[in-house]
């Protein structure tokens, strides 16, 4: 059950800095460590975050395994035209989650 | 109340009500910003998946926790900040999972959650998140008041290899150093919280097993009188307190 946070200012005016944040329920698991008995826990991580605005790319992140569970990353652009923000993480396992959220900009 | 302020005054160690703290107030400013900010506290995160499960009909009866209690955000309100409570059919206080459990087994004839679970986490979170804001307030009667006195007795006694109370700690030394963590004042005014430590959510009474190790103590199993109770005299002891669910520390 994946679930994600986004936080994105509904309207903004035309040339101004935004800020986007999100969070996302991910155990984020390194592949280092072992259960009880021995045996390696498998790596599941998300490997790729990427941001795109009207399809346009504005942002992406690569993330390793030393990243802590549930990712809140944090960035900004610019915003240009009233459309939408798409947000992609993509991990092991076939991990897949697509977010989108509207933006109005006058 | 007079029986209560007699039996409060006993301890001379415990702490005065002007000098009650929350455990926000010795976090650092990076982790009380995580924790007010909606969107960059991990906790909502179960919040927002409790909503859903408490709006799914499940088990034999085919039946939602919103069938029963309607919107949460006005039938929970102040349920989490008045938790443990007494049950008249078991006879004894209830932690809140336990209450959820109760409903899930009786009413929509499902099987019990297991504690810690991703689910059970969840739902208690969001009934947990209609309190924030409230102050603490369990309810204490002539029901619950063996249950309290033995959470108190539990929470004064030396247990463990350390040979340590909880009280030695957190009643005697709070505020000061135990290695690089400052001790809090063992207020239970968040729970179910997200700990960077355990990169998860999880239960008041993850967090007291996690102490009774730290003694070198056998921690009780999940669940049991012992815990429940403690979680009481907890309450109790931060009666008045703001109740913050889901909270962050670190």
């Amino acid at each position: 059950m994946a679930s994600a946070l986004i936080n994105v200012p509904a309207r903004a005016r035309r040339g101004e800095i935004i800020e986007l944040k999100t969070l996302i329920s991910h155990p984020m698991e390194s592949g280092h460590r072992r259960t009880h008995l021995g045996a390696l826990i498998p790596r599941d991580i998300i490997r790729l975050f990427v941001c795109t605005y009207n399809g346009t790319e504005v942002f992406r992140a690569e993330l390793h395994p030393a990243i802590a569970a549930n990712p809140f990353i944090v960035f900004s652009t610019v915003a240009t035209e009233s459309g939408t923000i798409a947000f992609r993480w993509t991990g092991d396992n076939g991990f897949s989650v697509t977010e989108s959220v509207a933006i109005t900009v006058g | 109340m007079v029986a209560l302020a007699v039996a409060t005054s006993a301890f001379a160690g415990e702490i005065p009500r002007t000098e009650r703290r929350s455990g926000y107030d010795f976090m650092s400013r990076e982790t009380r910003a995580m924790q007010d900010d909606d969107s960059a506290n991990p906790g909502l995160l179960w919040v927002l998946e409790g909503e859903a499960l408490w709006n799914r009909k499940t088990g034999a009866a085919s039946r939602s926790c919103a069938d029963c209690h309607g919107d949460a955000r006005a039938s929970m309100k102040g349920v989490a900040a008045r938790h443990p409570s007494f049950d008249a059919a078991q006879g004894r206080p209830l932690s809140l999972e336990q209450r959820i459990n109760v409903c899930r087994v009786n009413q929509q004839k499902a099987p019990a959650l297991a504690w810690e679970s991703r689910d059970l986490l969840a739902l208690t979170a969001y009934v947990a998140r209609q309190s924030r804001g409230l102050p603490i307030d369990p309810a204490v009667d002539q029901r619950t008041q063996p249950f309290l006195d033995a959470g108190r007795a539990t929470f004064h006694r030396r247990q463990g290899q350390l040979n340590l109370a909880c009280s030695q700690c957190h009643d005697d030394n709070w505020g000061r150093r135990l290695a690089g963590n400052v001790i809090p004042q063992a207020h239970p005014t968040g729970y179910p919280l997200y700990r960077l430590e355990w990169q998860s959510l999880g239960s008041l009474q993850r967090r007291l097993r996690n102490c009774l190790v730290g003694i070198r103590s056998e921690p009780y199993d999940y669940g049991a009188p012992e815990l429940v109770d403690l979680e009481l005299f907890l309450m109790w002891r931060a009666h008045g307190m703001t109740f913050e669910a889901p909270a962050v520390r670190p």
